[in-house]
């Protein structure tokens, strides 16, 4: 049996931890909401705006209307856009993504590179040895598309100017404060049926002739096509930091309830330790009493 | 029948609902779209949108975007857009203030601000213009300093 003042020295530092994780869950909690609204403030465009270039990508006479909608005939070099969180504890969340990196990869032939958003992705592809072609990190709480912008305008250049032939989205999709999933979304180019939870959302048929364009086919091409797609970018990565952040709170909460039941059971310990000793005591005064009078 | 139509605006849904005909400021003029129309993928101009159904009318001001028509469904993707009823007139006076009193000063140093200032003198107007024409409830455009609804 351990002695009482070890046993003491533990519930100490174990209640101490439990302090930090539970300031940890009070921060993420804080921090989950706020991610939320701005998720559900900006979904709604977001969804309509992919739901746009779907229909785009649709066009019986797509491959004329724009560059990003055009397959390449062979797929040499692929882009992966990679988003994870800046910091640690937050359970699975970095690992499950780069689980979702790792399992994807397998299916890709060509030589993949990555642009990371978030320093975990990154250090671990790093780890493993992967071509990484730009990282962002640090990137602030409250996102807008000024923020986003340079990793979209990254890919989608890159895309244009035919150095890769893929561009592949990979993020965390926020279900609700309990469910994330890690999801690969192809970007680039915009092909139609990439993604289910559109056509659960089209109400209208896909559509049988073309669009009219107002000014002009060209102009608003070029004005909607880039911008809804760095879009997606953005929403992606508000997705993933509300999962980030949830994923931290049930974590630290995890955490914390651990921390609590395991200083209950050292508790135990230190009394039986306590009482033991105390018996111990008894049993030598009452030996050494014994053996004057005997 | 009718046509649905949605607003969407970069931080919110404004608007969902059935609509008779929805007019917009598109790139070449105002348009109507009535239930049916051909597909039709536009930009928006600044300046009100007007959902109509049955003898409700709806009135948006929007600053920009885009609108797509599919036959039964308009879905109009704006910079930002608001219902006229709930346009704040005292912030949208303020605003239109301080923008002209930063023109009064001096003109501004690179040609970006100063095309920010016209763009939020021009936001502001709009908002004032629609509120005076197309505000159903009592208050039109109060004098200044009289307090909003909010």
């Amino acid at each position: 049996m351990a002695n009482a003042r070890e046993v003491k020295q533990r519930i100490k530092s174990v209640k101490n931890i439990s302090q930090v994780t539970r300031a940890l869950q009070a921060v993420s909690a804080s921090k989950v909401r706020k991610a939320i609204d701005q998720l559900e403030d900006t979904r709604p465009y977001s969804v309509k705006a992919w739901q746009v270039l779907q229909h785009i990508a649709g066009q019986p006479d797509r491959s004329t209307l724009h560059p990003m909608l055009i397959k390449h005939p062979s797929v040499e070099n692929v882009i992966a856009i990679v988003i994870s969180g800046d910091r640690g504890l937050a359970g699975a969340y970095n690992s499950n993504v780069i689980r979702a990196v790792e399992d994807w990869s397998k299916s890709i032939q060509s030589p993949v590179k990555y642009i990371t958003v978030g320093k975990r992705g990154r250090d671990q592809l790093l780890r493993r040895g992967r071509d990484i072609l730009a990282e962002f990190s640090n990137l602030p709480a409250q996102l807008s598309y000024m923020d986003i912008s340079p990793v979209g305008r990254l890919a989608v250049d890159t895309f244009l100017r035919e150095e890769v032939d893929e561009v592949y989205l990979i993020y965390t999709q926020f279900i609700n404060r309990m469910i994330h999933r890690p999801v690969v979304k192809k970007l680039l180019p915009l092909e139609t049926g990439v993604d289910e939870r559109v056509k659960t959302f089209a109400e209208s048929e896909p559509l049988i002739g073309g669009y009219i364009f107002e000014p002009d086919q060209k102009s608003i091409l070029e004005e909607i096509i880039p911008r809804f797609t760095i879009l997606q970018v953005l929403h992606a990565v508000i997705e993933s930091f509300a999962s980030e952040h949830s994923a931290r709170m049930v974590a630290m909460k995890n955490a914390t309830d651990n921390a609590i039941a395991l200083a209950d059971a050292l508790q135990l310990e230190y009394n039986k330790a306590r009482q033991q000793a105390i018996t111990n005591e008894m049993l030598d005064i009452a030996g050494g009493v014994e053996a004057i009078s005997g | 029948m009718p046509i649905r139509c949605e607003i969407v605006s970069q931080d919110r849904m404004v608007f969902e609902g059935d609509a008779d005909i929805v007019i917009v400021p598109g790139s070449l003029g105002e348009m109507g779209i009535l239930p049916g129309h051909a597909p039709l993928l536009s930009t928006l101009e600044l300046g009100v949108i007007r959902v109509k159904n049955g003898d409700q009318e709806e009135v948006f001001t929007v600053t920009g975007g885009f609108i797509e028509v599919q036959p039964d469904i308009v879905t109009i993707m704006a910079d930002a857009s608001e219902n006229v009823e709930e346009i704040d007139v005292q912030r949208a006076e303020e605003a239109m203030q301080r923008a002209k009193k930063l023109l009064e000063k001096e003109a501004p140093p690179d040609p970006d601000a100063y095309l920010r200032i016209q763009a939020a003198i021009k936001r502001s107007s709009l908002r004032l213009k629609s509120v005076d024409q197309y505000r159903k409830r009592g208050q039109r455009s109060r004098p200044p300093g009289m307090g909003a609804s909010k």
